[in-house]
């Protein structure tokens, strides 16, 4: 078996008294889709920052193709391939498809001493990247982000970060605003990252959608890891029962309950509560 | 249409690369009609069409002298003082700050070349770079607060508007015991920095053309603005999409101190005295320039030929009323009219880029 190119080895966060995260360890492989499942408030979106540098853990290391490794910053993450594309994926509306794909690393062409910002390569390389990810009706890359669809932008964030040499996709919420059209394009297009070899963590609270491209399930309840299982060993509604209430639900919270009695207010890890 | 121009281009190379026929395979052919499409969606287009609206209400209305030679010195003095600082306050706004500081730079340049030279009689290049010195560095207090702050730019530049305004007065009664200073530039430094070109037009009219070049590159044709534009969308993506922030804001703060230490310095020059208050009117009038020149106030959109624009229709707007009949107390009802209705445009050609896809084909 492949090495994970990201691992969480006991990962703890707290914002001062408050813990956010207990012990969460977890590891996502190349072409592997890793679907973070949970309720609003479980821990999703500290989890993603710790992933892509926002937050450094309390305590517990990050590992990157097995060596540990901390950042700083989330300029660290993106340069060692962590990248993280966000619910409304473009986030320059008013820019132009061919801008705001090159943010930052804008082409340039000299002429004489002057350098000037390469249009026409930036719009052809951005609506080539776009393209190829199957979104063929984009072809002007003079059209504005903001006149784009919600499945339209995160794809062209998705191609952006591919294209940028992404090694880990990280796709926050990615469907949740969009009708299922669109959001089936979204997971097409998440497929096909993982053909192309990436690690996909992919953050949802939609049960179908996580099925539908997961290779490997994990369920943040109350920021401890309540559940860690490959595709095809839970159903549906086992899933669904696991993250938002159900029997299922008011039995872990007793056991949750019980194990933090017992042992001082931490709360268990994914093995313990098996 | 695009095709053929091409084709002329490549006529005229002579040797056709294989570079070039991919370009012009890959680049779809748009229909004559979408070139208007592609104007219509420009975001100067609205300020296009309010300045020319303006130009011939008062065309008519101004009678024959509004469209003399004295008649366009007129607006085009008073556009190229607005419009070198509405430049760099345009490039703020797109970058999604605003400088009210400039009202109190501009007489602070004054008063600083007017003392120093004037006033003490030093070689008057000294009194210039002391002024420009001296609003690069309110712009780089600035800056440097707004980013260590997090207070938004408008009440920064607020507080920097009164301190410099106390300290401009403070200081040139200390050390002049007066609120005006006169100033006599030699020919030389006057004819570069403050002069009449034949006897009507301010030479800061081509200091105004040449600043709208050097921004315009900066904006639409370097790299650089780019990061402005981004900054001005989201300034957390823009900072993790590894753009400078930090610097590119301070240094854009800097820019519009200069530029406002700039007008003030070449008015003392050109009307051979300084006075301590002689700047507010700008604070708004750059700014109306802007929002008509179709910069979007929260930023992110915005274009240099279209400020150039609005700070052309502003200046018609203020000057124009003098040539007409009308009692020139109207002039600021005009003003704030025509502010309204070409944001109201602006907004309508904004809402046609962001919709705008092309048709199937």
């Amino acid at each position: 078996m492949a090495e994970p190119i990201l691992q969480l080895a006991n990962v703890n966060k707290s914002f001062g008294p408050i813990d956010v995260l207990h012990d969460i360890n977890l590891s996502v492989k190349a072409g592997e889709v890793l679907c973070l499942l949970g309720d609003n408030g479980a821990g999703k979106s500290t989890l993603i920052k710790i992933l892509s540098g926002v937050h450094q853990p309390t305590s517990g290391t990050i590992l990157m193709d097995g060596k540990p490794i901390a950042f700083a910053n989330p300029r660290e993450a993106s340069e060692r391939g962590i990248s993280t594309v966000h619910q409304f994926g473009g986030t320059f509306p008013l820019m132009s498809i061919g801008r705001s794909f090159f943010v930052g690393v804008e082409p340039t062409r000299k002429w004489g001493p002057f350098s000037f910002y390469d249009r026409r390569k930036a719009n052809e390389v951005a609506v080539k990247a776009v393209q190829e990810f199957g979104i063929t009706r984009i072809e002007d890359g003079d059209r504005l982000v903001g006149g784009l669809s919600g499945g339209e932008r995160q794809s062209l964030a998705i191609a952006r970060a591919v294209h940028f040499g992404a090694r880990v996709l990280i796709l926050d919420e990615p469907t949740a605003a969009l009708g299922v059209k669109e959001a089936a394009h979204v997971l097409r297009i998440v497929l096909e990252a993982r053909k192309r070899g990436l690690a996909v963590i992919f953050i949802t609270h939609q049960v179908i959608h996580a099925l539908t491209v997961g290779d490997h399930f994990a369920v943040l309840i109350r920021g401890a890891l309540a559940a860690d299982f490959r595709r095809g060993e839970k159903t549906r509604e086992e899933i669904t029962d696991l993250m938002a209430g159900g029997e299922a639900m008011a039995e872990l919270e007793a056991e949750i309950e019980a194990y933090q009695a017992a042992h001082e207010g931490r709360a268990p890890g994914a093995a313990e509560l098996r | 249409m695009s095709v053929s121009i091409l084709k002329t281009r490549r006529g005229f190379a002579g040797n056709p690369t294989a570079e070039m026929q991919a370009v012009a395979k890959a680049v779809p052919a748009p229909s004559a009609g979408s070139s208007i499409g592609h104007l219509m969606r420009r975001p100067e287009m609205g300020s296009f069409l309010g300045m020319i609206a303006v130009f011939a209400f008062f065309a008519i209305f101004g009678g024959a002298n509004f469209v003399t030679a004295g008649g366009v010195a007129s607006w085009l003095n008073v556009a190229s003082e607005i419009g070198i600082v509405a430049l760099p306050v345009g490039l703020l706004m797109i970058a999604g700050e605003l400088d009210i500081s400039i009202g109190s730079v501009i007489p602070a340049a004054s008063m600083t070349v007017a003392i120093i030279s004037g006033f003490y009689g030093l070689p008057i290049i000294v009194g210039v770079l002391a002024a420009l010195a001296l609003g690069l560095l309110v712009g780089f207090i600035n800056g440097v607060l707004v980013i260590r702050t997090a207070v938004p730019s408008l009440i920064v530049t607020l507080g920097s508007l009164f301190a410099v305004a106390g300290l401009t007065l403070g200081i040139s009664i200390i050390l002049t015991g007066s609120t005006g200073v006169a100033i006599q530039a030699d020919p030389l430094a006057k004819a570069i920095l403050g002069q009449f070109v034949g006897g009507m037009f301010q030479v800061t009219i081509f200091w105004w053309l040449g600043a709208a070049v050097v921004v315009g590159y900066l904006l639409h044709f370097s790299r650089y603005g780019n990061w402005i534009f981004a900054l001005g969308g989201d300034k957390v993506s823009a900072r993790n999409a590894g753009i400078p922030t930090d610097r590119v804001i301070i240094l854009l703060f800097m820019g519009s101190g200069l530029c406002a230490a700039f007008v003030g310095m070449s008015q003392a020059l050109l009307y051979n005295s300084a006075q301590v208050s002689t700047g507010q009117s700008f604070i708004f009038n750059s700014i109306i320039s802007v929002v008509i020149g179709g910069v979007l106030l929260t930023g992110g959109f915005g274009s240099v030929v279209g400020i150039v624009f609005g700070t052309v229709t502003f200046a018609i707007v203020n000057q124009g009323i003098f040539y007409t009949g009308f009692d020139a107390n109207w002039a600021s009802l005009i003003i704030g009219v025509l502010l309204l209705a070409a944001v109201l445009m602006n907004n309508t050609f904004r809402k046609m880029a962001l919709t705008y896809a092309p048709k199937k084909k």
